[in-house]
């Protein structure tokens, strides 16, 4: 990056560090943080959609619909969640391109599972052999972003449903009797008043999902865990910066980068949690009147 | 090959029992499950040593974490936030590289040489994260129930006159424990559900000798068929699951033996996945 590392003779102390630091591979390495907020920033709105989503059919009017909510909901209890992330890839992967098989090659014969091959025509490839690399990846990580976002759904619509259930009977009977009707109900009284009762329960979400982005690497994509074994693993005097296994300082850094997450988190969940007990009838909201009056 | 056979054969295959060489082609129903359920023994290994030294030691944290002291309070809460504030999944990984820098002939002690190679080994390095991972999150749990103590029962041992150590005994601890077991039940569930972590972190898998969930995805990546080996996984978890539900549901009847039926606390499921 810097022009005098480019000679040898230069580097020592901390210019070595400087320059180690800030080669090609450490870059890439700083932008997979990025990768990693980007996956929270993306899965978290999707996640609590597809919860909203489950929460609404769970509480709905109609057996089918019904069922189908709490199927989703109780989907991901009694199974480890890794056992979720590794079989949704798969599975998606293989009925997308299966999808692609049946639409595009009708009069492909050979069977797709064929013994131990899953095996569709080149054209339902997805993305096709011929792509760039960056298809791939950018293919790979929306594998991940919606495999997280079916299973972080599946909890959220557990605590939105919770929510829902939480908020005082009377107040919808109250909104019912001022001739509201059932979607008025729902939109007026219901989604605003919930939200107190589900941000302890979305908080812990929160933190959750921050936790399972190191899966990432388990699903194939480039992330800071990748990155960090790929760059700490001992280099031989064939690299231009040769150093012994430094793997676990890259750890420790990847540690103190969660913990600060977690930090940050913490401290902004307490505060959107005091903002929306304002004026609310429960326990927080009346200790706030209190201590106003 | 019968059934019982490749049972015979793959049942302990876990534990380094039987044939050596796993199957490379023609999966049978049989082998999927006799393999990914001989893994399960590592996952109940690992879950129930976990548990049982986590306990210990979470009780401790917890009174150290509500002790008046700073000097015993503040070494709890960190040890809390580290543990519950990372991904166990970096914990592993970090907990690994340091166990593989420990010198290779041992370490001098006293004159004698200790070994240290077996540390690095997944049955101990990775129980000793597991442990140390589940009390902290036991620790947590406890320290909340002792907060939530009524204070009604402890002004009652105040008037009897009991006080001090038999007053912990008698009281605070087992109210504690009354209060915390529904949650300490979830807490159990996913440890036993965190166990599948191991052989994807930083711990290789000896001689392949793995938890069900090494073994499933080896099956994976063999058949290139996800619709088979991962639906067993979930059908062992789930009924390790329901004893789980069931022994600590027992516990927490007897916890509860005292109380009128409406003050029962129950146990009730919930999500809280990865940690």
């Amino acid at each position: 990056m810097f022009s005098s590392c480019a000679d040898p003779n230069n580097l020592h102390g901390l210019t070595w560090l400087l320059c180690y630091l800030t080669t090609g591979k450490h870059i890439d390495f700083y932008w997979s943080f990025l990768t990693v907020l980007t996956l929270l920033a993306v899965t978290a709105p999707v996640a609590l959609a597809f919860g909203f989503g489950g929460a609404m059919m769970s509480r709905s009017q109609r057996l089918p619909l019904r069922i189908i909510g709490k199927t989703y909901t109780a989907m991901v209890r009694g199974v480890p969640d890794i056992v979720f992330f590794l079989f949704f890839v798969i599975a998606l992967d293989q009925g997308i391109e299966y999808f692609f098989h049946v639409v595009r090659c009708p009069d492909w014969t050979e069977p797709v599972r064929n013994g131990l091959e899953f095996r569709v025509c080149p054209e339902a490839k997805v993305p096709l052999n011929s792509s760039a690399q960056i298809w791939h990846s950018l293919y790979g990580f929306a594998l991940a972003v919606v495999t997280f976002a079916l299973v972080f759904g599946a909890f959220a619509s557990n605590v939105l449903y919770g929510a829902m259930q939480a908020v005082p009977r009377a107040q919808l009977e109250t909104a019912e009797a001022y001739g509201m009707n059932h979607g008025q109900v729902f939109r007026r009284v219901l989604v605003p008043q919930m939200w107190v009762y589900a941000l302890p329960g979305l908080s812990n979400l929160w933190m959750i999902l921050i936790k399972a982005t190191p899966l990432l690497f388990l699903l194939g994509v480039q992330d800071i865990v990748y990155w960090a074994r790929e760059l700490g693993g001992a280099k031989t005097s064939a690299y231009a910066y040769p150093h012994p296994d430094w793997r676990l300082y890259y750890f420790l850094g990847l540690l103190v980068f969660y913990l600060a997450m977690t930090k940050i988190s913490e401290l902004v969940l307490t505060r959107i949690q005091t903002r929306l007990s304002h004026g609310q009838a429960t326990a927080s909201g009346e200790a706030q009147r209190k201590a106003a009056a | 090959m019968s059934c019982l056979q490749t049972i015979a054969d793959y049942g302990l295959r876990s534990m380094g029992m039987g044939e050596r060489l796993l199957p490379k082609t023609d999966f049978t129903l049989c082998q999927q499950f006799t393999l990914i359920g001989s893994g399960m023994m590592w996952n109940i290994y690992f879950g129930v040593l976990a548990l049982l030294f986590g306990f210990v030691l979470a009780n401790a944290v917890a009174m150290a974490k509500a002790s008046n002291q700073m000097i015993l309070r503040k070494p709890a809460e960190w040890f809390i936030f580290i543990f519950r504030g990372s991904p166990l999944f970096i914990q592993f990984f970090l907990a690994y590289e340091a166990l593989v820098l420990l010198p290779r002939n041992g370490i001098e002690l006293f004159g004698l040489t200790a070994e240290v190679s077996w540390l690095s080994r997944a049955w101990a390095g990775a129980l000793i994260v597991l442990f140390l991972n589940t009390a902290a999150y036991t620790a947590e749990i406890f320290y909340g129930a002792l907060r939530s103590i009524p204070k009604g029962d402890l002004e009652a041992a105040d008037a009897y006159g009991i006080s001090g150590w038999s007053r912990f005994i008698r009281i605070q601890w087992p109210t504690m424990l009354r209060l915390a077991w529904p949650a300490y039940t979830n807490e159990a569930i996913f440890l036993f559900h965190a166990t599948t972590l191991v052989f994807f972190s930083g711990f290789p898998a000896f001689r392949q000798e793995g938890d069900a969930l090494y073994y499933a995805s080896y099956l994976v990546d063999k058949t290139f068929n996800p619709f088979i080996p991962y639906p067993i996984v979930a059908f062992y978890f789930i009924l390790l699951t329901l004893a789980v539900i069931r022994l600590f549901g027992a516990v927490n009847r007897r916890l509860n033996r005292h109380l009128p039926s409406n003050e029962r606390s129950k146990i009730k499921v919930r999500p809280q996945i990865i940690r």
